[in-house]
């Protein structure tokens, strides 16, 4: 089987971390985000995965061989060379998908969840139609577009975006399965295929949506970027807890690379991942942040809710927290407070951030 | 013989004090480890023929006061007194009413020392300055240099540059006057008495005549600056001796710790055994740090510069302090950075915390520059300045106090920033004057 994610651009969302890595390439609880789908896709048995992309980045390119290599299956980048929307990478993937009768899934590459492509293909075979979304619930509808659908068989109505009202609380959770016959109504232009394809496809009863279970985030930022992850790191406690870091000094949800080294008196934790090659100093506190390969937290700092970018040094005293989010090769001097800073990289940060502002 | 009066004050002058000067006198703060006061008491002593030493003030008797006296006394072996006023009678009211005490035992001359100083205390060269310039019987007035916008904010001396008399005297003149500025430390013969009374009949006079007596202009309420100086201005009497020595106003909290910077730099010359240094066994020490024998350090905490630790303080495993002043009995926990700030009495800071303060420094780039009359506001906020915890505040862990002034006796449960703390700390009351 075949699956398109739609990577798209620049990854500004994500700034300052996509200004140094193409933002599938970074690391989301240890491991880049883009591996965290393909493997759930190849589990399920995909062996051909198209990366649409609208910025060539070489680095993804050798990234995508190699991991070709080692999961055995083929990694193709369809580059739209001009933006074609939300439908118009499908129609540029045109040849590649629709060269047999199969199923393909098309993910958008935010998305991380607990991912049921085998239970997506299932649903998707039992009603027959074109196109299988899956939704997911969530406590703020309003700020994102609303599926409408029949709760039994789960034909979809209609969909409403941003609803002022509450008509809905399941959403769009980025996730699909189509039949190759459904690629005939995209033409190779600037397409929405929320506004064009969807209701159309939804009016002829081709469109039906099936609900995700579990946990489900976009992100596509940093600050649901560490909500993710939290979420993340529950799902690993229940699924496969002896990856997780206990002991004296480790409090709830930590994940830790084998590569990383920590001090003495630390108090690390709840929801805190530290990647390869990360040295954290003695009497150090951590709390709901992600630490990057090769990154150094110096002694008797204090964080909470940071991102500390690759190969960053925060320094003695400091205290980081409000989604801090360091890029790669920060330093952060000695006895600074940062307080929602967002620091491109290879900056050095001489003086306190006490207000939330960008660093450049 | 010489004697000197230091002018101490009382409860309704140093209100910019508060809430530090709610536990104890303000002149009894300590800085740079020991009372504001004893930093005068010290230079006095110094003095041959220093006879007496004699506070002027308006506190009630109170346990710190008599204390400080008693052990002021055995150490300085000189006779020291105070003089309590029966109200708030000025800086030249105070020492009128106590002129015979001043007197007894003829002095030829004394000093007058504001209390809220600190200075490097020029005595010996003032007496000398004082007996090159004018009569048997002139004045001295000490004075420094000060940035021209600064010093309309103190009283501003005009100066004969080859007499050194003083030609003009005003006090916070609105527009520039001069940039040498009163220090707050005279040297009188008692010839300035007649001064000071012939003020005292005229308002008197004044009084009969006006017949308003809304009982806060009472005659015997005299200031030396307004009503002394500028009078005595060109009249061949009051002489100015200029010092490039340090000299600051110690009127609000963020001047205590520059004023603690001063001296304690200063004890390298006077008090070596003050300052503490770096062992092999300890904590780190950078810069100048006093610490009080009494108080139990872990070895790992980094100290300075520019620190006073109290007594019975405790700091626990890896705890920065910088620039900031912990008073007796409080509790720094582990991992916790304390920069900019005095911890009151018996406070505690807990694990991982950072109390936080702005410094109101002079403009170090400025030789002449002083250290701001802080406005405790500026356009409806709280002016960014030192972080004060008063007596008895506990700060959980984990938590910042920014810029913050945290009343006594209080629990705090979250963190703050830029607030006046004064009562449960779930609804901070902001005040608009302190």
């Amino acid at each position: 089987m075949k699956a398109l994610i739609l990577v798209g651009g620049y990854g500004t969302r994500l700034r300052p971390l996509t200004l140094s890595a193409p933002k599938p390439l970074v690391e989301f609880c240890n491991k880049p985000i883009l591996l965290h789908q393909v493997e759930a896709l190849v589990k399920a048995g995909v062996s051909h995965v198209i990366l649409a992309v609208s910025y060539m980045s070489e680095l993804l390119e050798r990234e995508m061989r190699a991991q070709e290599e080692r999961l055995g299956i083929q990694i193709s980048l369809s580059h739209e060379k001009e933006p074609l929307g939300t439908a118009g990478p499908l129609a540029l993937a045109r040849e590649l998908l629709s060269d047999s009768e199969e199923p393909f899934f098309v993910l958008n590459s935010d998305v991380i969840c607990d991912f049921p492509f085998e239970d997506m293909l299932k649903f998707h075979k039992h009603h027959g139609k074109e196109g299988t979304i899956v939704v997911t619930k969530v406590e703020e509808p309003s700020k994102y577009g609303v599926v409408i659908y029949e709760a039994e068989t789960g034909s979809i109505h209609r969909f409403v975006e941003k609803p002022q009202v509450f008509v809905s609380n399941k959403i769009n959770a980025g996730m699909y399965i189509f039949t190759p016959s459904m690629l005939q109504r995209i033409q190779l232009r600037p397409t929405s295929i929320e506004k064009e394809i969807f209701p159309v496809m939804a009016e002829q009863g081709h469109l039906y949506a099936m609900e995700l279970q579990g946990f489900w985030m976009d992100i596509g930022q940093p600050k649901d970027f560490l909500t993710g992850m939290c979420m993340y790191l529950q799902s690993v406690r229940q699924q496969a807890p002896e990856r997780l870091r206990t002991g004296p000094g480790f409090h709830g949800n930590v994940l830790v690379d084998p590569t990383a080294v920590i001090g003495e008196n630390c108090s690390i934790g709840p929801n805190v991942t530290l990647g390869a090659g990360v040295v954290v100093e003695d009497g150090v506190r951590i709390k709901r942040c992600t630490v990057l390969k090769g990154a150094r937290v110096r002694s008797h700092s204090w964080l909470e809710s940071c991102i500390v970018g690759w190969c960053s040094s925060v320094g003695q005293w400091v205290r980081m927290e409000n989604v801090t989010v360091l890029g790669e090769d920060v330093i952060v001097n000695d006895e600074l407070y940062l307080n929602g800073a967002n620091v491109l990289p290879h900056k050095s940060i001489t003086e306190s951030v006490p207000e939330p502002r960008i660093i450049m | 013989m010489l004697k000197t009066v230091i002018l101490i004050g009382g409860p309704q002058k140093g209100t910019r004090f508060r809430p530090l000067s709610f536990e104890v006198p303000k002149p009894l703060f300590p800085v740079a480890g020991v009372p504001m006061l004893q930093h005068h008491i010290e230079a006095c002593a110094k003095i041959p023929n220093m006879k007496e030493i004699l506070l002027v003030g308006f506190y009630q008797p109170n346990e710190e006061l008599n204390r400080f006296l008693m052990c002021a006394q055995q150490d300085f072996k000189v006779s020291i007194r105070y003089l309590q006023e029966y109200a708030a009678l000025g800086t030249g009211g105070g020492i009128y009413h106590f002129r015979d005490q001043i007197l007894s035992g003829a002095p030829e001359a004394f000093f007058v020392l504001n209390a809220d100083v600190c200075s490097e205390f020029p005595l010996p060269e003032m007496l000398a300055f004082q007996k090159e310039h004018g009569d048997t019987h002139s004045f001295v007035i000490l004075g420094t240099t000060a940035n021209r916008k600064q010093s309309m904010n103190y009283g501003c001396i005009v100066e004969n540059q080859q007499t050194n008399e003083v030609l003009h005297y005003v006090e916070k003149p609105s527009t520039f006057v001069s940039d040498i500025i009163n220090c707050g430390i005279y040297l009188f013969t008692p010839d300035i008495f007649q001064h000071i009374g012939a003020v005292f009949q005229k308002n008197q006079q004044d009084m009969l005549l006006d017949e308003q007596s809304n009982g806060w202009h009472r005659a015997e309420v005299i200031r030396l600056e307004q009503d002394i100086f500028t009078a005595l201005a060109g009249q061949g009497k009051l002489y100015v001796y200029k010092t490039h020595r340090f000299w600051s106003q110690i009127k609000s909290a963020g001047s205590a710790i520059y004023a603690s910077r001063l001296y304690l730099n200063q004890y390298h010359q006077t008090h070596p055994e003050r300052l503490t240094s770096n062992k092999d066994v300890g904590p780190k020490i950078s810069g100048n740090v006093y610490i009080h024998p009494t108080a139990n350090i872990d070895p790992t905490a980094v100290l300075g510069p520019n620190v006073s630790i109290g007594m019975d303080v405790t700091i626990g495993a890896g705890v920065r302090v910088r620039e900031s002043i912990i008073l007796h009995g409080a509790t720094l926990q582990d991992h916790s950075c304390v920069l900019n700030s005095i911890v009151g009495w018996d406070s505690t800071v807990g694990k991982w915390s950072r109390v936080e303060g702005t410094p109101s420094d002079p403009n170090p780039n400025d030789p002449y520059a002083k250290i701001d009359s802080e406005t405790l506001f500026r356009d409806g906020k709280l002016t960014p300045s030192i972080t004060i915890l008063g007596c008895n505040v506990n700060i959980p862990s984990e938590v910042i106090i920014l810029n913050s002034i945290v009343l006594p006796h209080k629990d705090l449960n979250r963190s703050f920033k830029n607030q006046i703390i004064l009562r449960s700390p779930d609804r901070p009351l902001i005040l608009l004057r302190l």
